[in-house]
C-alpha cells in the first residue's frame, strides 16, 4: 500500500531522516514510536508531501508521488491525515468542516455529501453536532470531527500524527476508540503516537525511530517484550 | 437664519466672539455636497483599493523573486512617497497623458485606489501570515488545490481578521482625501476654501469643515467597534 525507499529529507543543513526504507501492507496498523524530534511528523508529512522530499521516493499503490507527472492533490485524496493540532476550520460548521471537501474536492453534489458526512459523525459519536462551530467543542469531539472529515474522502490509508498528545488525559479514550474501530474495519493506518496501549493492542507493527532512522521494526510483542537495540530499551525505560 | 441660530449669534456677539454663524449657513449646502463626495471618493478608493490590493498582496508572496520584485516596488512606492506628491504626478503627468481635459474627480479617485492598494496589500499579507499554517496543511492534505485552499480555507478567515485594519485604512483615507482640494476637486476641503475665498473669513469655514471630517471618522470609528465586537461574539 505505502512504500518508502531510501527517504531523505533535509530543512538547510539538518539532516531529518536519513535513508529511511518501510513498507506497510494494505489492512496494516504500523505504529511509529521514537523520542521528540527523531523525525516521526516529517516522516508521516513527506507520505503525502506536505513536506517536500530531498531524495528518494515515497510509492502510494505503486504511485511515485515524487514523480513531477503524479496529481499530488488526486493521490491526497487517498491519504487522509489526522494532526496533533486537529486544524479544522473555525469558520465552518462541524458538518460544513466535513463537507467542505466533498463538495470541492470530490465535486459530489450536496444532497449526496450532507447524509455521508452525517453517517460519518454519527460513527464517531457526534451527530448532535453537526452544527455546532469548532471552537465551542472539546479537544477529543475536535479530534473526533477531524477523523471524520478525512474519512469524508473516503481514503484507502489514514496518517496520525500524535492525534491524542494535545488532549487532557480523559479524553484520549474516546479518540483511540474511535481509531481502533477503523482498525477492525480494515483500514490501512500509520500512526505516530506515545500511547504504548494502543500500540500494543491495535498495532500490527511497530516502528521505533531515533534520529532520522529506523532502529528496530517489529511486532508489538518483540518491540515491547524483547527490544534488541540498546536505543529501543532505553527509550522504552523512559515511556514505560 | 432662523430665530434658533440668531438666539446664538447674539449669544457669541455677547460674549465677545467674532464668528459668523451666516457664513456657515450660506455654505452648508455645499459642505453637505462636498461631504458627499469625500465619503464617495473615499469608499471608491478603499473598494479599488482592496481589489489591487489583494493582487498585489497575492503578488508579493509569489515565492520566485524576479516576479515578486514590481509588487515590492509598487508597494514600496507608494508607501515610501508622500500622496501629495502622487495626486500631483497622477493628475497632472499621468492623467494628462491619458485625457485631453484631466478631471479632477477621477484623478482623486485613482491616486486614494493607487495609494490604498498598497496599505491594503501588506494589511492582506499580514492577514494570511497571521493563520496558522495548520489550516492550509489540513486543506491540502484534504486534496484541495491551491486556488481552493485560499478561496475556502485561507481566505474567508483572512478576510475577518482584515477588517479592523482596513476600516482603519477607510479613516485614513478618507482625511488625506482633502488633498483633492489643492487640484480643486470639489470635495468637502474644496468648498471650505472656497468659503474663505469668498468672505476672507478663515475661522467659520475651516472649523465647520474640520467638524464635518470629525464626525465622518467618529461615526465610522464607532461603527467599525461595533462589527469588531459582533465578529468577536460570533
Ligand atoms: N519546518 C521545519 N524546519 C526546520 N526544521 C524542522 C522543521 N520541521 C521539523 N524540523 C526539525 O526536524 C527534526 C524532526 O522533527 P519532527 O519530524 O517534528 O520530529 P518528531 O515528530 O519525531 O518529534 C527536529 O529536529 C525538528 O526541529
Ligand atoms: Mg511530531
Amino acid at each position: 500500500m505505502i512504500s518508502v525507499k531510501n527517504l531523505r529529507k533535509s530543512f538547510g543543513s539538518l539532516e531529518v531522516l536519513k535513508d529511511i526504507s518501510l513498507e506497510v501492507q494494505a489492512q496494516e496498523v504500523v505504529v511509529v514510536i521514537g523520542p521528540s524530534g527523531s523525525g516521526k511528523s516529517t516522516l508521516l508529512r513527506c507520505m503525502n508531501l506536505i513536506e517536500s522530499i530531498t531524495d528518494g521516493h515515497v510509492y502510494i499503490e505503486d504511485v511515485d508521488i515524487t514523480d513531477k507527472k503524479t496529481d499530488i492533490n488526486e493521490v491526497r485524496t487517498e491519504v487522509g491525515m489526522v494532526f496533533q493540532q486537529f486544524n479544522l476550520f473555525p469558520h465552518k460548521t462541524v458538518l460544513e468542516n466535513i463537507t467542505l471537501p466533498m463538495l470541492v474536492v470530490r465535486k459530489w453534489n450536496k444532497r449526496d455529501a450532507i447524509p455521508k458526512a452525517k453517517a460519518l459523525l454519527k460513527k464517531v459519536g457526534l451527530e448532535e453536532k453537526a452544527d455546532a462551530f469548532p471552537d465551542s467543542l472539546s479537544g477529543g469531539q475536535k479530534q473526533r470531527v477531524a477523523i471524520a472529515r478525512a474519512l469524508g474522502m473516503e481514503p484507502k490509508v489514514m496518517l496520525f500524527d500524535e492525534p491524542t498528545s494535545a488532549l487532557d488525559p480523559e479524553m484520549v479514550g474516546e479518540v483511540l476508540e474511535v481509531m481502533k474501530q477503523l482498525a477492525t474495519e480494515g483500514m490501512t493506518m500509520v500512526v505516530v503516537t506515545h500511547e504504548m496501549g494502543f500500540a500494543r493492542e491495535v498495532g500490527d507493527r511497530v516502528i521505533f525511530m531515533d534520529e532520522g532512522i529506523v532502529v528496530e521494526e517489529d511486532k508489538p510483542e518483540e518491540i515491547f517484550g524483547n527490544p534488541k537495540h540498546e536505543r529501543t530499551k532505553a527509550f522504552l525505560s523512559k515511556v514505560l | 437664519m432662523n430665530d434658533f441660530l440668531v438666539l446664538i449669534q447674539e449669544m457669541l456677539d455677547n460674549l465677545g466672539i467674532d464668528f459668523r454663524l451666516e457664513i456657515v449657513v450660506e455654505y452648508f449646502p455645499f459642505f453637505l455636497k462636498g461631504a458627499a463626495l469625500t465619503v464617495g471618493v473615499s469608499l471608491a478608493g478603499i473598494f479599488i483599493g482592496m481589489v489591487l490590493g489583494l493582487f498585489i498582496g497575492l503578488g508579493k508572496m509569489i515565492k520566485f523573486w524576479p516576479l515578486r520584485l514590481p509588487f515590492i516596488w509598487y508597494i514600496n512606492f507608494f508607501r515610501g512617497t508622500p500622496l501629495l506628491v502622487q495626486l500631483f504626478l497622477i493628475h497632472f503627468a499621468v492623467m494628462n497623458l491619458i485625457l485631453e481635459q484631466p478631471n479632477t474627480i477621477a484623478s482623486l479617485v485613482v491616486t486614494l485606489s493607487l495609494n490604498s492598494a498598497a496599505y491594503v496589500a501588506e494589511i492582506f499579507r499580514a492577514g494570511i501570515k497571521s493563520l496558522d499554517k495548520g489550516q492550509a496543511e489540513a486543506a491540502h492534505s484534504l486534496g484541495m488545490n491551491k486556488f481552493q485552499v485560499m478561496r475556502y480555507v485561507v481566505l474567508p478567515q483572512a478576510f475577518k481578521r482584515m477588517i479592523p485594519p482596513l476600516g482603519n485604512e477607510f479613516i485614513v483615507l478618507l482625511k488625506d482625501s482633502s488633498l483633492g482640494a489643492i487640484i480643486a476637486a470639489p470635495e468637502l476641503l474644496y468648498w471650505g476654501r472656497a468659503a474663505v475665498g469668498q468672505h476672507y473669513r478663515v475661522w467659520e469655514p475651516y472649523l465647520t469643515v474640520a467638524f464635518i471630517y470629525l464626525i465622518l471618522t467618529l461615526s465610522l470609528t464607532y461603527l467599525l467597534n461595533y462589527i469588531e465586537r459582533r465578529l468577536d461574539t460570533e
